[in-house]
């Protein structure tokens, strides 16, 4: 099959920011009448390359070209104008507008000054009925449901004769149906010969739907293939990364578990995570392996309080409880260590002592401050213990790096004597040296009969400290794997390629 | 304390500008075993806007704005006069004002925390109605009392120091003593840093969210008794009108940012003493009295331009670039013009 002439062709794509390197010598090009994936894990670059290709930062290196001519967008305007358009995941429309004014807005067809609404109307009937919808254009677009508005934002962007569709996960907060409705409107407008560059985290839509994908990996190309030529294992394993060297294991001895220390049965949040069961005993480490955005974070979540479940309970040592908010959790020796430590992690303005007594101040309310030589004996302890640097607990916590961020929320946690520990991503963008000493620290922990649930999107780290694995695929739980020298790397990458259909 | 620097330096000039015109700026004399001086004066008429400022400033480290405050003056003053013109003891009228208060500000914190109205909705609120509650208590009159009790919290003298200097400082200890000595100035400002990390810390801000706006507004009626003690009445249009605006501004020249986070009582305090001594620089260096608003004006936009370290920086910059290092490329040279 020959090649057409690529609508778009991105080459040798460079982009620095202070202190990560964001993108590097990255390519891509889209072909007319092809839907391209743009594929990787979160961190991958991604975003910053559609973000580089729309205008809204500038590349440091590396050139673009559309249709062959070089060009160079200083804005997302210009790039729309070219014929660049993007719909985003959370749809940036205005729904108190109608219809037909959201997909118009800022282009209103007019007559002698004045908005044209007849025409106006018109043309958005004419544009909904290219993806075969037929909707009251003149109703406001609240009253339509978030995949319709997904395809009025798709309208409004194809209405500015776009040669290029940008969709940056358009399907994280839609169900099978719509997504089978998004899915005919895509066909059609790669019929028309538009080239749609698409992200999504979920690998069944991908073979669905795409026939070209691109794969990223810590800012660099991975390469571009064919996606009927890509198996699902052989694309896991290039988003994720195989690392040769296989680790020993931390755990030697088998042990025990008998005494179940949280047990959740059918705990379920609608549009988060299937129901789930799942069993921590004493001293366990369970591990949750699984792509981004397949619901690793929403277990955690539900374990900790922080969200409320829907269905199904949870039981803390045999009698169940209603974890209603984080303190309720963390007064049955819960902790969660999140997994943005900036958002929902660490006090920026607070000093690294104060960010580190923090959960056992709150236990403890405001009137009971924790003495001012505990807190200096504590902090100290955690900064030697954990090698926390600088070692000065009055220096501000934001001024510190990732790594030692990291530390400094385990510290807080880790005095709380928790029974179980939750990590969600406790090693992801830390240095290797950091990273094995909170590997040692888990494994320790857990010999001293602490249980752990380890989140990490690195298999090897997953396999090595963890007793038992649990997989996750879109949002749902599909296998519970006893940690065995059967595991490898390569089986757990087939079950979450797979599903847990394998096996 | 670094960031104390400048507002400090901005006082002291105000201070040492005020001598060139009023040699005696700075003597303090012993009358009839009151203290007199014009750094007094400054002091006591600058007490109720200390008092609503440490109020403010505990709201605005948690994120939020309470601009009821001024409205909250004026209500503690008129229920307080009219319990004493209806013969009620100075010390009942005091609790129940001051017990309004608390309920008000209460309120305020419920509407935050409790519901989720932005603060500045849900304050708005009651600026606007506690305007009509103050006027319905004092039924669109001023009142005025005589009450010599009554008189000592704002115009009092104890130990030759005037009582209202004394309510400050000891308003200002305990709000240091609560903060600083208990947990409750981290737990505040963990909250208004970063909300959601905090819940997941455990930390309960909506009882902490309530209790500082309560605190806020007793700060606040405190106030309005010194004010309405000082004339012996109390007005329900005009007590504490615009306070809240000047209590925000010595906050913020205090050096507390309004996204919340880390708080400073002491620049706060600092603050509230700038605006007070520009008030008195006004009156004493003749600024003719037309053109006092706008000489304000002035002074607190240099105030914070100077407080400001990337105006600092440019202007700094800005001197020295008659010999920059010749490495410096044209083009930022431009954007900085």
């Amino acid at each position: 099959m020959a090649v057409p002439a690529p609508v778009l062709t991105m080459t040798g794509i460079g982009k620095q920011f202070p202190g990560v390197r964001a993108l590097d010598e990255v390519d891509l090009r889209l072909l007319p009448g092809e839907v391209h994936a743009l594929m990787g894990e979160n961190g991958a670059g991604k975003s910053t390359l559609i973000k580089v290709l729309t205008g809204v930062y500038p590349a440091d290196t590396g050139t673009i070209e559309l249709n062959q001519a070089p060009v160079a967008f200083g804005s997302p305007l210009e790039a729309q104008q070219a014929g660049i358009s993007t719909v985003y995941q959370e749809v940036n429309l205005c729904t108190n507008l109608s219809v037909a004014e959201n997909i118009l807005l800022g282009r209103e067809p007019r007559k002698r000054g004045r908005i044209d609404w007849k025409r106006m109307r018109a043309r958005a009937g004419e544009l909904l009925s290219r993806l075969e919808l037929s909707l009251d254009v003149s109703a406001p677009l609240s009253s339509y449901s978030l995949a319709i508005q997904q395809m009025v934002a798709i309208a409004r962007a194809i209405d500015i004769d776009a040669r290029v569709l940008i969709l940056d996960e358009p399907t994280s907060s839609l169900d099978a149906d719509e997504v089978r409705q998004l899915f005919r409107v895509m066909r059609r407008l790669k019929e028309e010969g538009i080239a749609i560059l698409f992200v999504s985290h979920f690998l069944d839509q991908i073979y669905e739907i795409s026939d070209r994908m691109t794969i990223l990996r810590n800012g660099r190309l991975v390469g571009e293939y064919l996606t009927r030529e890509l198996p699902q294992v052989e694309l896991v394993a290039k988003m994720i990364g195989q690392e040769l060297a296989v680790l020993e294991r931390l755990h030697g001895t088998a042990k025990v578990f008998d005494r179940p220390l949280v047990e959740a049965r059918e705990l379920g949040r609608t549009g988060a995570i299937e129901p789930f069961s799942l069993t921590i005993h004493e001293g366990e480490v369970v591990g949750l392996a699984g792509l981004l955005g397949s619901g690793r974070t929403e277990i955690a979540r539900l374990l900790f309080g922080a969200d409320h479940a829907s269905t199904g309970e949870i039981a803390i040592g045999g009698t169940p409880q209603s974890l209603r908010t984080p303190r309720v959790a963390m007064s049955h020796k819960i902790a969660f260590c999140s997994e943005n430590r900036k958002a929902d992690g660490l006090i920026p303005d607070l000093t690294v002592r104060e960010n580190i007594i923090l959960a056992l101040q709150a236990t403890r309310g405001w009137t009971r401050p924790v003495p001012r030589e505990q807190q200096d004996d504590l902090v100290e302890r955690y900064i030697k213990a954990l090698k926390i640097s600088p070692p000065n607990p009055e220096h501000l916590v934001r001024d510190l790096s990732g790594g030692n961020q990291q530390k400094v929320l385990l510290a807080r946690w880790l005095i709380l004597e928790p029974r179980l520990l939750i990590l969600d991503e406790p090693t992801r963008g830390i240095d290797v040296g950091a990273k094995t000493e909170i590997q040692r620290l888990v494994a320790e922990l857990s010999d001293g009969g602490m249980a752990v649930l380890f989140i990490s999107a690195e298999l090897e780290e997953v396999l090595r400290l963890s007793h038992k694995v649990e997989v996750l695929r879109d949002r749902r739980l599909v296998a519970d794997l006893p940690n065995d020298e059967r595991l490898t790397t390569d089986v757990l990458m087939e079950t979450i390629a797979s599903g847990g259909r394998a096996s | 304390m670094k960031r104390l620097l400048w507002p400090a330096v901005v006082l002291a000039l105000l201070l040492v500008l005020n001598v060139f015109f009023t040699p005696s700026f700075f003597s303090i004399e012993v009358k009839d075993g009151h203290l007199y001086g014009s750094l007094i004066d400054i002091l006591r008429f600058g007490a109720p806007l200390i008092l609503v400022s440490l109020g403010m400033t505990l709201v605005i480290a948690t994120g939020g704005i309470d601009l009821s405050v001024g409205s909250v003056v004026a209500i503690s003053g008129a229920l307080a006069c009219l319990q004493i013109s209806e013969d009620a003891s100075v010390f009942t009228a005091v609790a129940l004002a001051l017990g309004l208060c608390l309920v008000l500000g209460a309120w305020n914190g419920f509407l935050v925390a409790g519901i989720g109205i932005q603060p500045i909705i849900a304050t708005l609120i009651l600026m606007v109605a506690g305007r009509g509650l103050a006027q319905l208590i004092t039924d669109g009159q001023i009142i005025t009392v005589n009450s010599p009790a009554y008189k000592v919290i704002g115009g009092g003298y104890w130990l030759t120091v005037p009582f209202g200097i004394l309510i400050v400082i000891g308003v200002l200890a305990i709000s240091a003593f609560l903060t600083r000595r208990l947990a409750l100035g981290m737990l505040i400002e963990s909250v208004g840093s970063n909300a959601e990390a905090s819940r997941l810390a455990g930390i309960r801000a909506r009882g902490i969210i309530i209790m500082v706006y309560a605190f806020a507004a007793l700060c606040a009626g405190v106030a309005g008794l010194m004010i309405s003690s000082n004339v012996s009445s109390a007005d329900g249009n005009n007590a504490g009108l615009w306070i809240e605006l000047d209590a925000i501004l010595a906050v913020v020249i205090g050096g507390t940012s309004l996204a919340g986070g880390r708080f400073s009582l002491s620049g706060t305090v600092l603050g509230a003493l700038i605006i007070q001594t520009l008030t008195t620089t006004i009156y004493s260096i003749g600024v003719p009295p037309e053109t006092t608003l706008l000489f304000k004006a002035l002074v607190v936009t240099a105030v914070c331009l100077i407080q400001s370290p990337s105006f600092r920086a440019k202007v700094f910059r800005g001197r020295g670039r008659a010999k920059p290092s010749s490495a410096a490329p044209e083009q930022k040279v431009k954007v900085t013009a």
